[in-house]
């Protein structure tokens, strides 16, 4: 599949740099996925969201939405769009390792 | 709460009482079903706060003057079968505990089987200015009557500027009834002869015109065609009515002089105010199968109500009458339940110009050519523009208050999606 690593490790990614397999996330591959995308650090806020997204994703199957990233996750819309510019549920998603939300129906 | 008396059939029977929250599309479809499967066997109860069924697919036709606001609004009681019993009054909770529904005035009704079936609601109070300066002059939304009759007079008197449509977030119910608002207002100005001075746009919060990739990027060609300009992926965070603009979270503006809106949705109120009931938006978390909710065996949910993951629509509710009719006989009857719902939607979309295109899809098999109802035959052509769509969508209407509420099966119209038998047909 996927020729790609990350810290070492193969990860199977999709066209977009989504994981496809969330359990071959690591912590430290955030770091890398972030610095990519344009975020030099994380912080413990962007730790509040990625954890929350993971969480999220075990209990549901699919990655939160934006509206319930800022009724839930903690951190209120307007911060997350400072957190991760532009679109905060996918840059979010992508960091912390899981699938592409799918969007809405 | 099973209350014995009644003496049945071959043998001494529990008489249950069945009540249903919700006297709109699910909830009348499913006590009619319950009530012509039972008869007086089960007690059938439905509650409602108004006693206004609004016919939801002809809201899109009020603003264009193609539908009088009272030719699409019934009685909900005169669409419930005799037997059954309408309760007007408002729910302030659900006890799933104690299963009990607490009225607002402090009374409470116990039930055997709930069925949670009160519809999504609009909660434009939720994006920041929206009912603020402008609100009912120059915005609008026609996904609730008064509203819709009022922009039909805005848009009477619109000759030039910029007509902005916007779905603020996902999900919405009927997720194409914009593109179709889009598609009416293009006719309309370009009837009325003021198409070339009005600019007309769409913006939405996907990255595409609909979630399905194959009907989005048909879809995206038709906005094309008509001169309808799209902004995608924009997460309204404010609408500043006085100024006209829409703004994004990420500081993007669009100019409007009319907006209609599509407000964010959430759930019925007072499933919020029921423990462990719904989700973070108010919507029933709900077995996307079996219809039965994930908070008590003996609660179900159907139609714009749930959070299953695909479209809220009356075709949805209509497909998932079936599969919860029968659960809810095989809950009472003590077997296993059946997982039989697929997910199955589909959706006439008007396109103006006497036309329009279906669309049908589940859970698993996105929109697709072909022909509905039945594959190669049809006679219904799938994703693709026609008069007899748009004649069959018209015709709906009738069948929706002679067919689909009475619960009875339309002809030919199976529960499950049978579009896969479609394959090898091309756009």
């Amino acid at each position: 599949m996927s020729p790609l690593t990350l810290e070492g490790a193969p990860v199977d990614l999709d066209a977009e740099g989504f994981f496809r397999k969330p359990e071959q996330w690591t912590r430290e591959m955030a770091h890398d996925i972030a610095r990519d995308n344009g975020i030099d650090e994380l912080t413990d806020r962007h730790w509040q969201v990625i954890d929350f997204m993971r969480t999220t994703y075990r209990e549901t199957g699919s990655a939160p939405t934006i509206r319930t990233l800022g009724k839930v996750s903690g951190v209120p819309v307007k911060e997350l769009y400072q957190l991760f510019p532009k679109g905060p549920a996918k840059l979010a998603a992508k960091i912390a390792g899981i699938p592409k939300p799918r969007g809405c129906i | 709460v099973a209350r014995a008396g009644a003496i049945y059939g071959r043998g001494v029977d529990i008489r249950h009482r069945i009540v249903i929250l919700g006297g709109g599309t699910g909830g009348t479809l499913t006590a009619n079903r319950l009530q012509r499967m039972y008869g007086d066997r089960v007690e059938v109860v439905v509650i409602d706060r108004d006693d206004r069924h609004v016919y939801q697919p002809g809201l899109l036709f009020v603003p264009f003057g193609m539908a009088d606001p009272d030719e699409i609004v019934r009685s909900r009681r005169a669409q419930l079968h005799d037997g059954i019993e309408f309760r007007l009054a408002e729910v302030d909770r659900v006890e799933t505990g104690g299963h009990r529904v607490h009225l607002v005035g402090g009374e409470s009704i116990a039930y055997d089987v709930l069925v949670v079936a009160s519809g999504a609601s609009l909660l434009p109070d939720e994006t920041e200015g929206l009912t603020g300066p402008g609100w009912g002059e120059r915005i609008f939304t026609f996904y609730e009557l008064e509203s819709a009759t009022a922009l039909r007079e805005a848009l009477r008197s619109l000759d030039r500027g910029r007509l902005v449509v916007n779905a603020v977030d996902m999900p919405i119910k009927c997720p194409v009834a914009p593109l179709e608002f889009c598609f009416l207002a293009d006719w309309y100005l370009r009837e009325r002869g003021v198409r070339d001075d009005v600019e007309l746009t769409y913006v939405t919060s996907l990255d595409g015109v609909f979630t399905k990739p194959v009907a989005a990027e048909h879809l995206a060609g038709l906005m094309g065609e008509k001169g309808i300009a799209l902004e995608t992926e924009f997460a309204t965070g404010e609408v500043d009515g006085a100024g006209g603009r829409l703004v994004s979270w990420d500081e993007r503006e669009v100019p409007f002089d009319l907006l209609v809106t599509v407000p964010l949705h959430g759930g019925p109120a007072y499933v919020g105010r029921s423990p462990g009931l719904g989700d973070e938006l108010g919507f029933v978390a709900t077995d996307p199968h079996t219809l039965q909710s994930r908070v008590a065996p003996n609660v179900f949910a159907i139609g714009d109500a749930t959070n299953l993951p695909t479209s809220k629509a009356g075709s949805v509710t209509h497909f998932e009458g079936e599969t919860l009719v029968e659960n809810i006989r095989r809950f009472i009857d003590g077997d296993e339940l059946a997982a039989t719902y697929d997910g199955h939607a589909n959706c006439f979309i008007e396109t103006g110009f006497h036309k329009a295109l279906l669309i049908d899809f589940n859970y698993d098999v996105e929109a697709l050519p072909g022909r509905y109802p039945e594959p190669h035959v049809g006679p219904l052509p799938l994703l693709k523009q026609s008069r007899l769509n748009h004649m069959a969508k018209l015709l709906f209407q009738w069948v929706y208050w002679h067919v689909l509420l009475p619960g009875h099966e339309i002809p030919g119209v199976g529960s499950q999606l049978r579009a896969t038998a479609n394959q090898g047909e091309r756009p």
